[in-house]
């Protein structure tokens, strides 16, 4: 077996995790210009409800889904109750998300316990699957069609939709659009939402790779950060593509360089602030 | 009036370690001045430049594992001090180089990853930073052949450097120079029109927070002695960025007055119980929704606004009315 083919299996996998995680990213900060950095204690967050409701009885997937349910009505609230206080202001939007997730990160360390916690494999997707005459772990393939899925999904919501295109009006011209009749308000609790429940969904989805462990926000806030900076903030495509070269880095940095597997993970991120600050996708801002 | 006041709080703080007497407070005074320190070189750019930094532990502790690795390899602790500050404004013209490439969230979301790259550097590069398990300092500096081995001691040279931070921070705001960062934060367009390289003001003002930063950090190397990757976490960018913001920006006493506030509601608050870090985030949202401006003027705007409700209405009209006149 080629362990560079492994690591290239794995990375795409990783990657996939990661546009789950980032996609809500991205769009949270490029349509409303909120720097979410709860994004990473949602994610963990997700986990741990996945832990409790498969702990609970639940099987793997509606566990997952629940999870995701559960950490999108609370990132609704967060909005609504919290970020809504603030509009514009974004130095305010970073210490508020910043505050909360310190919150987050105590209150689960409290519930939950320090202990690492493993979220066992769906037993209809433990070992391994042949992919063009080579082995590959049936439940890293999963992630990745689930992945693609969620981007086709959220790519036909943006552009084909006429919620899309509401959240995209509202986004260009927010008085204009409240003067025809959108609730943009409601949009944008809709947007957060919908981001927060994908990072909840990724946390357990992520469960049988990473694990579920005190730090995990921190671990994966970063990540989420390097994706949006290389791929520009707003743009699917750009967290698509920028999740896949995070997850290539991440893994073959580790294989290969363990010691610096950080500094190689930031490294394209830094080229790319130099050479083309908005990202490779993003728009360049007036 | 005012040089009785500072020169009533000289006093206070040059005999602190008689006054106080307990080695417990008086280390506490020692955190308070060094996190004064940092808190003022971070203020330079929150609140003189209005570029938010949340990746300042790392430059802290850059100063910090270099001096610690210097004096470690057999330098003497000038030799260390010397190299370590020079080792962190490199660093820091690296941050700013590339920090500065965006400006507002931008600004923000770089710092935050640079903080993360050496958080991982430390946490990671075992064979240099000894991963979780930190650097340790045997000795402390003796300059002039002084001791800095007793609670007092470092007390003192702690006050003598924070003194020194102050007056340059002092001199450094009231300067031109000052005055143009100034400019370049509320009117940047027009300070550029006018022939302001602000791109260069804004640089300088990064590479002189990150040499203070840096000698907050050598402070809290001979402090604890010890140095480990929790010191360039995240957690720390935002607890001593929440002592300029609770403080008040862009003042001098701001920055020391939220220093001392963190210092001893951790101290008090880990004493009584373990969940500091919710406290501290319960401490920033609180603030930022409730009192944007500051914990002191936000105060002083809560209790007025709530003695004018308790009061009847028809008295605080006039009152208003004459305090308006007044101003």
């Amino acid at each position: 077996m080629n362990i560079s083919l492994l690591l290239a299996g794995n990375s795409i996998a990783f990657g996939g995790l990661l546009f789950l995680l980032s996609a809500g990213f991205s769009l949270i900060f490029g349509l409303m210009r909120i720097p979410n950095l709860t994004h990473g204690s949602l994610f963990m967050l997700g986990a741990y409800f996945g832990v409790s409701l498969i702990a609970a009885g639940l099987s793997f997937w509606p566990a997952a889904i629940l999870a995701g349910l559960g950490v999108a009505a609370f990132g609704s609230i967060v909005e609504r109750l919290l970020l809504r206080r603030l509009p514009g202001n974004e130095l305010a939007q970073v210490l508020v998300t910043l505050g909360l997730s310190f919150m987050i990160a105590d209150v689960c360390l409290m519930h939950w316990g320090g202990d690492p916690i493993s979220i066992e494999t769906p037993p209809n997707l433990r070992g391994f699957s042949r992919v063009a005459g080579q082995a590959f772990p049936t439940f890293r393939l999963a992630i990745i069609v689930i992945a693609v899925f969620v981007a086709t999904a959220l790519w036909g919501l943006m552009d084909r939709t006429r919620l899309g295109a509401m959240i995209r009006a509202g986004v260009d011209d927010p008085a204009m659009a409240r003067v025809v009749g959108i609730r943009v308000s409601l949009l944008f609790t809709i947007v957060f939402s919908l981001g927060a429940g994908l990072a909840g969904f990724a946390g357990v989805i992520g469960g049988p790779i990473l694990s579920v462990y005190p730090g995990l926000d921190q671990d994966m806030l970063p990540l989420a950060l390097v994706v949006v900076i290389l791929g520009g903030s707003g743009s699917l495509v750009g967290s698509f593509v920028g999740s896949f070269v995070v997850g290539f880095l991440y893994n073959f940095g580790q294989a290969m360089l363990p010691e610096l597997a950080y500094v190689v993970l930031f490294l394209p991120m830094l080229i790319v602030l130099v050479l083309r600050p908005q990202g490779l996708f993003g728009r360049a801002t007036p | 009036m005012r040089r009785l006041a500072i020169a009533a709080a000289l006093v206070a703080l040059a005999t602190l370690p008689f006054w106080v007497g307990n080695t417990y407070y008086i280390n506490i005074a020692s955190q308070i001045l060094l996190y004064a320190v940092f808190a003022l070189g971070l203020n330079v750019l929150v609140g003189y430049a209005g570029l938010v930094s949340l990746g300042h532990a790392g430059l802290f502790g850059i100063a910090a594992y270099a001096g610690a690795l210097l004096v470690n390899s057999g330098a003497g602790h000038f030799a260390a001090i010397a190299g370590a500050l020079t080792v962190t404004v490199v660093a820091a013209a690296m941050f700013a180089v590339l920090a500065l490439r965006g400006t507002g969230l931008g600004f923000v979301m770089i710092t935050v990853a640079l903080g993360q790259i050496v958080w991982g550097v430390a946490y990671r590069w075992i064979s240099i930073t000894n991963g979780d398990n930190g650097v340790s300092l045997t000795t402390r500096p003796r300059p002039f052949g002084l001791s800095l081995a007793t609670a007092p001691g470092f007390y003192w040279a702690t006050l003598i450097v924070f003194l020194v931070t102050i007056a340059a921070i002092a001199v450094f705001v009231a300067s031109p120079f000052g005055a143009s960062l100034h400019g370049s934060r509320d009117q940047p367009r027009r300070m550029n029109a006018l022939g302001y390289n602000v791109w260069m003001i804004r640089f300088v003002a990064f590479l002189f927070s990150g040499l203070w930063s840096g000698v907050a950090g050598m402070l809290f190397l001979y402090y604890n002695q010890f140095v480990s990757p929790q010191v360039v976490a995240l957690t720390s960018s935002a607890e001593v960025l929440l002592m300029v913001i609770s403080g008040g920006t862009a003042t001098l006493l701001g920055p020391i007055a939220g220093a001392a506030l963190v210092v001893i509601m951790k101290n008090v608050a880990s004493a009584y119980i373990e969940r500091w870090n919710f406290v501290l985030g319960a401490i920033f949202v609180v603030i930022v929704i409730f009192m944007p401006e500051g914990l002191v003027p936000g105060s002083v705007r809560l209790w007025r606004w709530a003695t004018a409700r308790l009061r009847p209405p028809q008295r605080v009209a006039p009152a208003a009315r004459a305090r308006a006149a007044g101003e």
